[in-house]
């Protein structure tokens, strides 16, 4: 619990340092609201809050979701077999260079102004993290536990089942927790890019019209939100790996 | 179950280096025999070869059972390192051989099988929970579940204590009575206890010694056992560098 309470004595020294500075500078409240002011805004735009993060949520986590699926299934299938990694690698490499700002007009043109988008773009950002955390775990087994199996007689597909995956599992896990933070980044460009829900949405919107405390409340919704999800996440992943 | 002899002729490089050369190797069926010799000289080689691991080591020559046919199926490996799988309770760590050849593990016989290892009761334990001879009693136990005519040890009780490593001896030379067995160890005392036939290793050379006479596994503290290992250390401490 002592993590709890560091965590909130920390939330209400930052609330205090954003109050100071809007005391000191003395900065109009439409370029700098304070945090009494992005706290009423947030309760009194609660329904609309609401709404647009929900989309956001459902975005988040159906890109988490698939990214994970996709990202483990890879992984297994570039560990298991050499083919496999000498020619989708590589690609998978060169496929990071590629800012996902820069796919996230294409993927608005492919999948649409709606929710498809979003999970893709989050799908995306999460994939790679996923993938190689869980492909390097699983390349790194404890060489005299396949020697053993293969002793016993045992395949390559069942050490991969019985041995390679089980022992990678930590592995995937951080990889998960590490997608946790990202995917809400990829929600929110896709909803920049084009959209007409979901809190990136609202933020742009309540920036072009100078509401700069409902884009700050949309902001703190979203931080808090990813902060969640990562908990959950992280509860989830280890509850799995202690009943492993 | 036929425990058939083997045998291995042959040499080993390693990047060119050898490893050994011209070895001539012959472990005699339904015994223990006791591969004696200093770290480095290549004895876990010639287990690793019998086991078909990757060795990193080019060899020349031939192995294998002196019946003619594979040993595939035949061996059960046992070594140092418990190799414990961390996520599996006991009983299903005993059982692992049958899942990974994709049958049904008999659990019933792995219980029997830790019982008989002096575990009972604690199947559905976890390897984290165990000391390190109790661990070692599981690989054991493992071991005896894959009921094969020939087992490999590769140092299996060298990081144990000296009492626990004394008791595991006993319990592992009654339990594999019968079997072709090939012990690898760099320990005088347990070649001693343990050999039917006694071979000290060294660069280029299988040098045989007659073991202390008896049955085993021998006492630790009898005079002809004892000064058996002073005999062997002797001729381990005489070997070229």
């Amino acid at each position: 619990m002592s993590g709890w309470r560091a965590g909130i004595l920390s939330a209400l020294l930052g609330v205090a340092v954003w109050q100071a500075v809007v005391w000191a500078t003395g900065l109009p409240r439409f370029i700098l609201p304070g945090p009494g002011l992005v706290a009423t805004t947030i309760w009194k735009s609660r329904a609309l809050i609401a709404e647009h993060a929900l989309i956001t949520m459902t975005e988040v986590i159906a890109g988490l979701i698939l990214g994970t699926v996709l990202g483990a299934l890879s992984a297994v299938g570039l560990a298991a077999s050499k083919w496999a990694r000498t020619l989708v690698r590589p690609m998978l490499v060169f496929s990071q260079a590629i800012p996902v700002f820069a796919l996230a007009p294409i993927l608005t043109l492919w999948f649409g102004y709606g929710l498809g988008s979003k999970v893709v773009m989050a799908l995306i950002i999460i994939y790679f993290p996923v993938t190689s955390s869980f492909f390097d775990a699983l390349m790194r087994p404890n060489r005299d536990w396949i020697g053993l199996a293969r002793v016993m007689g045992a395949s390559p597909a069942r050490i991969m089942w019985h041995i390679r995956i089980p022992a990678a599992l930590p592995g995937l896990a951080s990889g998960v927790r590490l997608a946790a933070v990202y995917a809400p980044i990829g929600a929110i460009i896709g909803e920049w890019v084009g959209a007409s829900k979901g809190l990136g949405y609202l933020m742009l919107l309540a920036n072009g019209r100078a509401k700069t405390d409902l884009m700050f409340a949309a902001l703190i919704v979203l931080a808090v939100f990813t902060i969640l999800i990562h908990a959950v996440v992280s509860r989830i992943a280890t509850r799995l790996l202690e009943r492993y | 179950m036929i425990a058939p002899a083997l045998h291995l002729d042959g040499s080993a490089r390693y990047d060119g280096t050898p490893v050994f050369s011209d070895l001539s190797l012959r472990v005699p069926a339904g015994e223990w025999t006791c591969l004696l010799g200093p770290s480095g000289v290549g004895k876990s080689t010639i287990l690793r070869l019998f086991a078909g691991a990757d060795t990193g080591a080019d060899f020349d020559g031939s192995f294998g059972a002196d019946d003619g046919a594979p040993l595939d199926g035949r061996m059960a490996l046992m070594a140092q390192d418990d190799l414990l799988l961390p996520w599996l309770d006991l009983r299903a760590n005993v059982a692992i051989g049958a899942r990974l050849r994709g049958e049904a593990p008999d659990l019933a016989r792995a219980e029997a099988t830790l019982a008989r290892v002096g575990l009972a009761g604690m199947e559905t334990r976890r390897p984290a929970e165990l000391s390190g001879g109790q661990r070692q009693r599981v690989a054991l136990a493992r071991t005896l579940m894959e009921d094969r005519p020939i087992v490999l040890l590769d140092e299996p009780f060298s990081a144990l204590d000296a009492r626990t490593r004394s008791q595991m001896q006993d319990l592992t030379a009654e339990t594999l009575a019968a079997r072709t067995v090939l012990l690898v160890t760099h320990d005088p005392a347990e070649a001693a206890r343990l050999g039917h036939h006694i071979l000290i290793m060294g660069p280029n050379s299988v040098t045989p010694v007659a073991p202390p006479a008896g049955p085993i596994p021998r006492p630790v503290d009898a005079a002809d056992v004892l000064g058996a290992q002073a005999d062997l250390l002797r001729q381990l401490r005489g070997l070229p560098e």
